[in-house]
């Protein structure tokens, strides 16, 4: 058997899990590089949880191979838990404790010193923005800040690669936003990530990778502008009340990309393809419409949603009703992973 | 922290000492915790500790006139090591509770895939709970002792009697904590709790000589489990010719022996199945 590849902190080979007659993973392969950012992508129900929990030691795979940090997850376990961190939507936090005592807790069952502990929860809940309530049980903090916390928990023990299992599932969009501030953070101090999501715009602003993950199939992947790309990219659209200019604003725009503008004459909206140069193309976009007198309504720039990317890929949407002639499986996968 | 990738074939694993060390202190860690949620939880006192105060308070003088009971001590000192045998099997309530928030919040998952011993979280429970156990029933014996009890076999009787109690309770903990893991449905595991704990302490020796009880119920509650524990706690507690310790006291053992030997694989297998 071959040496592992230190290039890859994660390496799935042809992984398989039934539960009876369920095939939450049918085959996944996929390696994530040290120090980088995977992002799996998928709908509820895809097999994403069901991978993580495999990933984590949690599930012994059925077949298949999966090594973290260089150990194989099924006979090496412990030595890959030691490396390990989890978080995830579940929030491990005990809520009666406070957010210091969970810290301090945790970074004991992680085997660490009394005296490192201390330390370290103090840093962490400064990092993460939870000092000035350290102190007082975690249910009175805000959904963010237990989320926080639980990251920080997970992060006790400085583990190499962390496993974050849909992070902002339920947050309001300030929480998202502060926990994408975080994990950046994360990944600027090296930590491989792996982490799940049904948003394809978290997944484009954190990863570097994105597996897209359908019925325990990876049915795509490759680097977030490569997946957008497939699926045409950002689109431009705007209206043209007075429908005299329609044609100067046809004209305006037709430069912006290598694709040419599509018009809907009775609507008199103007559509623009523009691939990845999303901002770019839209600031071009008003200066050039505005340089040609042209007004406008409604000059809005549309990303792709992990929608239109399932639509590309496998010419159904995400969350769509069963499709059996296509897939078969829908229905029953739907209920393993979440 | 360099991370460096070992070849998969050669690793260093940790001896069989540090192991045993890891499994104590994290069973201890698990320990402190579950005090103290327990500790910061008003509500949690109040179940564990004034209920069983309010059932010496109520049994000893609102049914209390009406029950003869044997021993010269009168019905108060019958009545005292019946509550503590029921607080002890009702005291694992909690337990059953708390383990199956911990599985359907998937608590239980996050420890599993942390470094930590796997035998803590039931370990750590189970040490935790029978602490507390411990604190409520020396609790019921001080108000018992405000309300006309008194020891009257000496200093080793009482002591035997709290360590028999404690015994049966951390037995029936192992119950719960299958129970719990198996059931996992908090509201489902507290209803399942009062079909099988109410019948059994409240159909036993505990409360009344089951001498007045019709003859069909005599023969279930003279040959239960819980009878035999609180007759041992009785005569160790109370003595004299009224209370005799055996054969109350090895059926009783026997009866923990085999209730242990059965749940606790079930409870460990419950707790390998969740997630």
């Amino acid at each position: 058997m071959a040496l592992t590849n230190t290039d890859f902190a994660i390496e799935v080979s042809a992984l398989h899990k039934s539960f009876g007659k369920v095939h939450a993973l049918r085959g996944v392969d996929f390696a994530v590089p040290r120090g980088s950012v995977l992002g799996m992508l998928g709908p509820n129900g895809a097999g994403k949880t069901t991978a993580v929990r495999v990933l984590t030691t949690l599930l012994r795979p059925d077949s298949g191979r999966v090594i973290v940090e260089g150990y194989d997850v099924v006979r090496d376990a412990a030595a890959v838990r030691r490396r390990i961190g989890l978080a995830g939507q579940a929030t491990a936090i005990q809520l009666e404790l406070t957010g210091r005592e969970n810290l301090e807790i945790m970074g004991r069952l992680n085997h660490m010193p009394r005296s490192s502990v201390r330390g370290r929860a103090a840093e962490l809940l400064e990092r993460f923005e939870i000092a000035d309530a350290a102190d007082r049980p975690a249910k009175t903090y805000s959904g963010g800040m237990q989320r926080r916390l639980d990251l920080a928990a997970s992060l006790i023990a400085e583990p190499s690669v962390l496993f974050l299992d849909e992070p902002t599932t339920g947050l309001d969009p300030y929480g998202r936003l502060g926990m994408w501030d975080i994990i950046r953070e994360l990944v600027g101090r090296g930590t491989t990530l792996l982490l799940t999501t049904q948003y394809l715009e978290e997944a484009d602003e954190l990863a570097n990778t994105i597996v897209v993950v359908d019925h325990g199939e990876v049915i795509a992947s490759g680097t977030p502008d490569r997946l957008k790309d497939q699926v045409g990219g950002d689109l431009l659209e705007f209206t043209v009340p007075d429908r005299a200019q329609l044609d100067d604003a046809v004209r305006a725009v037709a430069g912006l990309s290598d694709s040419a503008p599509t018009v809907e004459t009775d609507a008199k909206r103007i559509k623009v393809p523009v691939g990845s140069g999303g901002s770019t193309a839209l600031v071009e976009a008003v200066r050039r419409l505005d340089a040609a007198g042209v007004v406008t309504e409604d000059l809005a720039l549309h990303r792709p949603s992990l929608d239109d990317v399932f639509l590309a890929v496998t010419g159904h949407a995400a969350e769509a009703a069963p499709d059996g002639a296509a897939k078969g499986q829908k229905s029953p996968a739907a209920g393993v992973a979440s | 922290m360099t991370a460096i990738a070992e070849p998969l074939k050669s690793r260093a694993r940790p001896s069989a000492a540090q192991m045993a060390r890891w499994a104590i202190s994290d069973s201890l860690v698990m320990t402190r915790r579950n005090l103290l949620v327990w500790l910061r939880v008003p509500a949690y006192i109040v179940f564990t500790v004034v209920q069983p105060v309010i059932f010496v308070l109520l049994f000893r003088y609102v049914f209390g006139g009406a029950i003869h009971a044997p021993g010269s001590g009168g019905y108060v000192s019958y009545l005292m090591p019946g509550i503590i045998g029921q607080t002890a099997a009702f005291a694992t309530f909690a337990t059953a509770i708390a383990l199956a928030q911990e599985a359907t919040k998937g608590v239980i998952d996050r420890f599993r895939a942390m470094p930590m011993a796997r035998s803590a979280v039931l370990a750590g429970r189970l040490i935790a709970d029978s602490i507390r156990m411990l604190i409520v029933i020396l609790v019921i014996i001080g108000v018992g002792y405000a309300v006309g009890f008194r020891f009257q076999n000496g200093v080793a009787g009482a002591v035997g009697m709290v360590l028999l109690a404690e015994i049966f309770g951390i037995t029936i903990c192992s119950v719960s904590a299958f129970v719990g893991l198996a059931i996992k449905d908090e509201e489902s595991v507290q209803a399942f709790g009062l079909i099988w704990i109410f019948p059994l302490t409240f159909v036993s020796s505990a409360f009344v000589p089951i001498a007045t009880m019709p003859g069909w119920l005599q023969v279930f509650a003279n040959n239960q489990p819980v009878t035999l524990v609180i007759n041992a706690m009785r005569a160790m507690a109370l003595g004299g010719p009224d209370f005799p310790l055996n054969p109350s006291l090895w059926e009783s053992l026997l009866w923990l022996a085999g209730i242990l030997i059965v749940f606790v694989p079930l409870a460990v297998w419950s707790y390998r199945r969740v997630g």
